[in-house]
């Protein structure tokens, strides 16, 4: 589902962010990447996004080489990924029903089926009850729940989450990994990097230390 | 086909609410787009009117000959029967001195004039239509007119056509250079307005491509709204470029009466109207578009 041959990112000054990474992501599996702070879990989840592009190598997904997608094509990669951003991304001018519906809307799906997949997607997360509310009124655990219900309203079969459970207290992490895993049970493949690989027990498990595999 | 129709109209919403969200906003950008494009939409609609006046009052191109005051009536006929025969001429008229007399006195001002003069101060005149009216050929036949005998002096009466139409030229010329600087005005403004929105708009342009937003969707709402701006910018340019015809109906009928012209300023008409308002429109797209390729996709 997803493969990484040899990949290397260097930026320009002459950082090597990722070092020949290569390892494979079958069909709903669950892996974690671990690691220290700056080890490069982030640019190796925004290479699977195009958000960065290798400088060697080739990141494959679906069979896809994303190094060589086309500017027109990857918005069209992207709508078939849920993304959870470290920083959340929450657009705050608009209350949480209307965040959720975003990817929806750029689908260009019809009203009566994005409200109601929505729904559902909040419903998932336990944000039902709160989709009039306004991200800044969510606690910390609510803002990372209502970020995860955006990137699977989409119904994506993958899901890439980067410290999705980081500024959360422990009880909160828990919650928040245990909707992954839900996630993860019914098929969806899921990447998450975290520092606090324990929450995901089950998980296949990959360390990154200064850009190289462990 | 039904996702583009969903697209487009989320666009349009989404571009009206971005207008309605800054009233003031709104207000100013209208007034100085309005503004601006009355300046020559106003203009054309007085040289459109000028152009109605001098068409209304353009005489058929001819020359008027007259006679000197002691012609007699062989002369005249001499002259008639040879202005008659002479190939380069189409049609003559003559108006005798006793006609013009009688047709000066019906004008009340010079009445008491002419009763005062001792005798008929008008000359015989001939009226003549030339075969070629191009104003060359006429000029010749002018000063060959103006030699026969006993011809005090010839008139090319299309002279003061011409100025009229050399100096409406000039004022279309005018308009066009008008328009052609304001339009350029109106681009600037949409695309200062829309460089402002996506500055604002940064987040959600960021979040939206990250959620596989196409180029077109993240464009369209901005092309929607410098389009929107544009045209409500065209309707109050009308608007006030119809004040003005209407403020300054009266006062130009009433010069006009004094000049025995019955006259009445019109508005912009349907062609010229719909053409305002289209150019705006389209203008405030072009400048939202340009101001999206340069503050938009130049990054990656």
């Amino acid at each position: 589902m997803i493969r990484f041959d040899h990949v290397s990112k260097r930026y320009p000054p002459g950082i090597n962010a990722l070092i020949d990474v290569g390892f494979e992501a079958g069909k709903g599996e669950l892996l974690v990447i671990g690691g220290h702070s700056g080890a490069g879990k982030s640019t190796l989840l925004k290479m699977i996004a195009a958000i960065e592009r290798p400088t060697g190598g080739a990141v494959l997904v679906n069979g896809q080489n994303i190094g060589g997608l086309k500017r027109s094509a990857v918005p069209y990669l992207r709508r078939n990924l849920g993304l959870v951003f470290q920083d959340q991304k929450l657009l705050f001018d608009r209350n949480v029903f209307d965040n959720t519906m975003l990817p929806l809307a750029i689908a260009g799906f019809p009203p009566a089926e994005a409200k109601k997949r929505v729904h559902a997607a909040l419903d998932k997360v336990g944000l039902l009850a709160r989709d009039k509310a306004m991200p800044i009124m969510l606690s910390g655990g609510e803002q990372q729940r209502l970020a995860i219900a955006r990137a699977v309203v989409g119904r994506p079969n993958i899901l890439l989450a980067d410290e999705p459970t980081a500024h959360l207290d422990d009880v909160t992490a828990r919650d928040v990994a245990r909707i992954f895993l839900d996630f993860h049970q019914v098929g969806v493949t899921v990447l998450i990097a975290t520092y606090d690989a324990s929450l995901f027990p089950a998980a296949r498990c990959l360390t990154l230390d200064h850009g190289k595999l462990q | 086909m039904k996702v583009w129709i969903l697209h487009h109209r989320d666009a349009l919403l989404l571009a009206l609410r971005r207008l309605m969200a800054m009233p003031l906003n709104l207000v100013l950008s209208l007034l100085a787009i309005g503004i601006a494009l009355a300046l020559p939409a106003g203009g054309q609609m007085l040289l459109a009117n000028a152009l109605r006046l001098a068409g209304d009052t353009t005489p058929t191109p001819q020359i008027s000959l007259f006679l000197s005051l002691n012609a007699d009536q062989k002369t005249v006929h001499d002259i008639d029967d040879q202005l008659r025969n002479h190939p380069g001429i189409k049609s003559v008229r003559f108006i005798s001195r006793d006609e013009t007399l009688a047709r000066m006195k019906k004008n009340e001002g010079l009445n008491d004039v002419i009763e005062a003069l001792p005798r008929n101060p008008f000359p015989d005149a001939f009226v003549v239509r030339p075969e070629n009216e191009g104003p060359e050929a006429m000029e010749q036949l002018a000063s060959e007119l103006g030699k026969l005998p006993k011809v005090e002096h010839a008139q090319l009466d299309s002279e003061w056509v011409r100025r009229l139409d050399a100096l409406l030229n000039l004022a279309r010329t005018g308009v066009a250079l008008l328009a052609l600087l304001l339009g350029v005005g109106l681009v600037a403004i949409t695309f200062n307005t829309i460089r402002l929105q996506v500055l604002t708009g940064r987040a959600e342009i960021e979040v939206s491509r990250l959620l596989g937003a196409t180029d077109g969707f993240i464009r369209r709402p901005f092309q929607y709204f410098g389009l929107i701006q544009g045209l409500l910018g065209g309707l109050v340019a009308w608007l006030i470029v119809a004040g003005v015809t209407l403020w300054l109906r009266s006062p130009v009928d009433a010069m006009a009466h004094t000049y025995g012209v019955a006259f009445t300023l019109t508005p912009l008409g349907g062609v010229d109207s719909a053409l305002l308002v289209l150019a705006a429109a389209t203008l405030g797209w072009l400048g939202a578009s340009l101001s999206l390729r340069q503050h938009l996709f130049r990054q990656g």
